[in-house]
């Protein structure tokens, strides 16, 4: 329900009582550390970065949650959530989660990717990770680009798409189509849950942040890989506004990447091979 | 006392287990002593061969270029490694399918004809004991009760019902080594 | 009553990381040391003592492993080969970068490139120098038995653990394929006592988090960094470590490391026969490098010769240490060609004709 604040309190009223428990309609994670976000003006991460870090903060485990960073725009992704983390090399977070998740298996231990880290150099770590069911949760945000080195191509770049590095657009001729890593992964059996979310507007946020509690879940109960993507934007790199790149995102990106549940409990529940 | 041997063959002659059996007894018998296998590609199918020191003092060197004895199980072990035995030492060969027969003449020369004993007693499994046998017969370094010991050492658990069979080789072969003149 | 057995260096290795509580492994196969991983998955480690032991995807994923791994605060470990070991150079310069305690071993074959699988010490410059990018340093230690690839690994983390730092134990696949007379290292409690602070573990409210990094945007903070990494391989040199095999009234002096030592030995003792005055230093440690023993020798002999399996690593820092006092030379064959002490013998008589 929508709340007109005007209604309820006169310009009279002292600060002291508006800011009261019961008017209280958010609180932000206190997970989060506060620093001031490295990101460009309407990226996704701090709003992934944020969902991460109430799931951790609701489900009680900051004290036995441990993040592996990548090499990309979330290389310092440490500074911002307030948990134990470990900044991995270009591609090697999923083996670097292993190797922790091994000497701590009752530890919480997630890597935070984005598609160059994850689908182009990290891709063997990737691939077999998922295929060992190693008990750790993998986000992975996509937005088709290498955001921190200036915008290049990435394994994730869609036909035609421009980018520094294929200023005349992706020529899958030459460089191959972009690629469907997680409907790659899903048919591994080492993972349980594989979804792909995204943040863009509050239903879409509300979804994703189920996404990631359900990866927790499955990390809690050992069940096996729990992989989440979330195509997201890089308006900077895709030399757009934040809405501009927001709404090619659902008009491009979507359309090859479909939102939604791909493997729910072990199962397959969407047509992949169709997909690819 | 230090004996430097070589020991080379085919792979599969079971030449590399002969060594180890040599080397075990040699640590039954309170020696130091080391094994050092030719490896990789020349392993499958080609020649193997291996150099074990057995020696009351601490070893220095496990590469060697010559040796106090050289036991030899085919043409081509002969041609490499005859003329890698120092003068006065040994070289202890199966005749079977040597064309070209050892022809130095400053060292002793022995031959155990394995092969063709390990058919007749069809024993072909045994075939590297009798050669052991033959060796500690003329160089009884090690004595035959911490010969058995090392096979008990080195034989893995599956195959300790053949150590009789082992026994009664290595004994085959002292008797039938005879020295080439 | 000690435990004796005849094993291969490879199984060495792993016999002792079991026994001495390494809490894991990491590994991908490679000649000359598969046998390391094999004999740990035929052990069954992890009902022995719980040690953590894993198949990994390639030598970059198994060295990455060993970097989250060694964020925990435990001993964890990888072995591999030449060609291996060099595709791990990324993540073994992010686990200096990082500061983090950890064994990495190199059963040096030949190279370059895919190289041969035959012996080499032709890893030296990489060992010893870094390896990967950037300025680090590594413990180096080199054992040169079978015993010794033993009894390494468990000194080989002592050290790593006193200065936070990775080390190495530089051996080849002379000694890896050998066997030879070991006695098995006491068994030890798989748990490890030093400053945890550091250590990942999940933030607890009572202290700051801990990140295991190696980045550091702001230049000021990367050159501090560098200098107190710089300080600490600095006070490193309170643990080098060498053997003398008749050194004090040497007139000429071999220096050789690994398995090459012990060919130099057996020439001591053949010079040394027929009444000429040659000795032998074996560094132990090769990072740090016993420079100052080195020195000191090189003002009492009239020459110098470097003995290793390469076209001539090691011999600079013997030239170093030499300073110029008297003649270093340098003799080895390479290539997985591995020189006899009579090959030895006679690269020491084209040297020092006239001295001896």
């Amino acid at each position: 329900m929508k709340k007109n604040l005007s209604e309820d309190f006169s310009m009279e009223d002292s600060l002291e009582q508006i800011i009261q428990e019961k008017n209280l309609v958010y609180r932000p994670t206190r997970l989060m550390t506060g620093a001031t976000l490295s990101y460009c003006p309407g990226c996704g991460h701090g709003t992934i970065h944020r969902l991460i870090m109430e799931v951790v903060e609701e489900m009680g485990i900051q004290a036995e949650t441990i993040g592996v960073s990548p090499v990309g725009c979330a290389v310092l992704a440490y500074d911002f959530m307030d948990v134990d983390f470990t900044e991995a090399a270009h591609g090697r977070a999923p083996a670097v989660a292993t190797g922790i998740k091994r000497l701590w298996p009752d530890k919480y231990v997630f890597t935070y990717q984005g598609d160059g880290d994850l689908a182009a150099i990290g891709t063997a770590e990737t691939i077999h990770a998922c295929n060992r069911g190693e008990q750790i949760c993998i986000f992975f945000v996509n937005n088709g680009i290498y955001g921190m080195t200036g915008g290049q191509m990435a394994p994730t770049t869609l036909e035609g798409m421009v980018s520094s590095t294929t200023p005349y657009g992706r020529n899958v001729e030459q460089m191959g189509p972009p690629l469907k890593i997680t409907e790659l992964v899903a048919q591994l059996a080492g993972t349980y849950y594989v979804s792909r979310q995204s943040i863009h507007k509050a239903a879409t946020v509300r979804k994703a942040k189920k996404a990631i509690r359900k990866a927790f879940e499955v990390q809690k109960e050992k069940k096996g890989m729990a992989f989440v993507e979330f195509v997201s934007n890089c308006n900077s790199g895709w030399k757009m506004t934040p809405n501009e790149a927001n709404q090619w995102m659902e008009d491009h990106m979507f359309p090859f990447y479909p939102l939604g549940d791909i493997k729910v409990d072990g199962k397959l529940v969407k047509n992949v091979i169709q997909d690819l | 006392m230090t004996e430097e041997i070589i020991i080379a063959g085919f792979g599969g002659q079971g030449v590399l287990s002969m060594g180890k059996i040599l080397a075990y007894s040699g640590i039954m018998q309170d020696q130091e002593v080391s094994w050092m296998p030719s490896y990789g590609p020349e392993m499958r199918g080609g020649t193997a061969n291996v150099t074990v020191i057995l020696s009351d003092n601490r070893i220095s060197s496990p590469v060697l270029h010559s040796y106090d004895t050289a036991i030899i199980l085919n043409q081509q072990s002969l041609d490499k490694f005859e003329s890698a035995v120092k003068p006065g030492g040994m070289l202890l060969y199966d005749p079977n399918g040597i064309t070209r027969h050892p022809e130095r003449k400053d060292i002793k020369i022995f031959q155990v004809e394995a092969v063709d004993e390990s058919i007749k007693l069809s024993s072909k499994k045994t075939f590297n004991m009798f050669v052991l046998g033959a060796y500690l017969k003329l160089h009884p370094i090690v004595t035959f009760e911490n010969v058995v010991k090392g096979l008990k050492k080195s034989l893995p658990e599956r195959h300790q019902h053949l150590i009789p069979a082992n026994e009664k080789a290595i004994k085959r072969g002292m008797e039938i080594v005879r020295e080439m003149k | 009553m000690k435990e004796i057995a005849l094993i291969k260096g490879n199984e060495a290795i792993a016999e002792a990381a079991i026994r001495t509580g390494v809490d894991a492994y990491f590994g991908y196969p490679i000649t000359p040391q598969s046998e390391v991983l094999e004999y740990l998955q035929l052990q069954k480690p992890e009902e022995r003592t719980g040690m953590v032991v894993l198949q990994a995807e390639s030598e970059l994923a198994a060295i990455n492993m060993v970097y989250g791994a060694a964020g925990t605060g435990k001993k964890v470990m990888t072995t591999s080969s030449s060609p291996g070991i060099s595709l791990m150079q990324e993540g073994i310069s992010y686990i200096a970068g990082a500061e983090l305690p950890c064994l990495i071993v190199n059963v040096v074959r030949g190279g370059p490139g895919l190289g041969t699988i035959q012996p080499s010490q032709a890893d030296y410059f990489q060992a010893t120098k870094g390896g990967g990018h950037g300025d680090y340093r590594l413990i180096v230690l080199a054992p040169a038995s079978v015993q010794e690839m033993a009894d390494f690994v468990d000194l080989a983390f002592e050290l790593a653990f006193k200065y936070r730092n990775p080390a190495l134990i530089l051996s080849d696949g002379l000694i890896g394929q050998m066997m030879e007379k070991v006695e098995l290292p006491e068994p030890k409690e798989r748990f490890t006592t030093f400053d945890q602070s550091w250590v990942i573990t999940g933030k607890t409210a009572d202290r700051e988090r801990n990140i295991i990094t190696s980045l550091n945007l702001d230049p000021e903070l990367q050159y501090e960094h560098n200098i107190k990494l710089q300080q600490k391989y600095e006070r490193m040199k309170e643990d080098v470590m060498f053997e003398s095999f008749q050194t004090d009234d040497a007139d000429f002096l071999l220096v050789a490391y690994g398995s090459s030592a012990r060919i130099c030995q057996k020439v001591v003792d053949v010079v040394r026969g027929r009444g000429k005055k040659l000795g032998l230093l074996r560094p132990i440690t090769l990072f740090p490098f016993p420079t100052e023993v080195i020195s000191e020798l090189s003002r009492r002999v009239k020459g110098i010769l470097s003995v290793e399996m390469s076209t001539g690593q090691m011999v600079e820092d013997v030239r170093l240490a030499a300073n110029g006092r008297v003649p270093v030379y340098h003799y080895g064959t390479f290539g997985g060609k591995i020189h006899s002490p009579e090959d030895v013998l006679n690269a020491i008589e084209e040297k020092f004709i006239g001295g001896f």
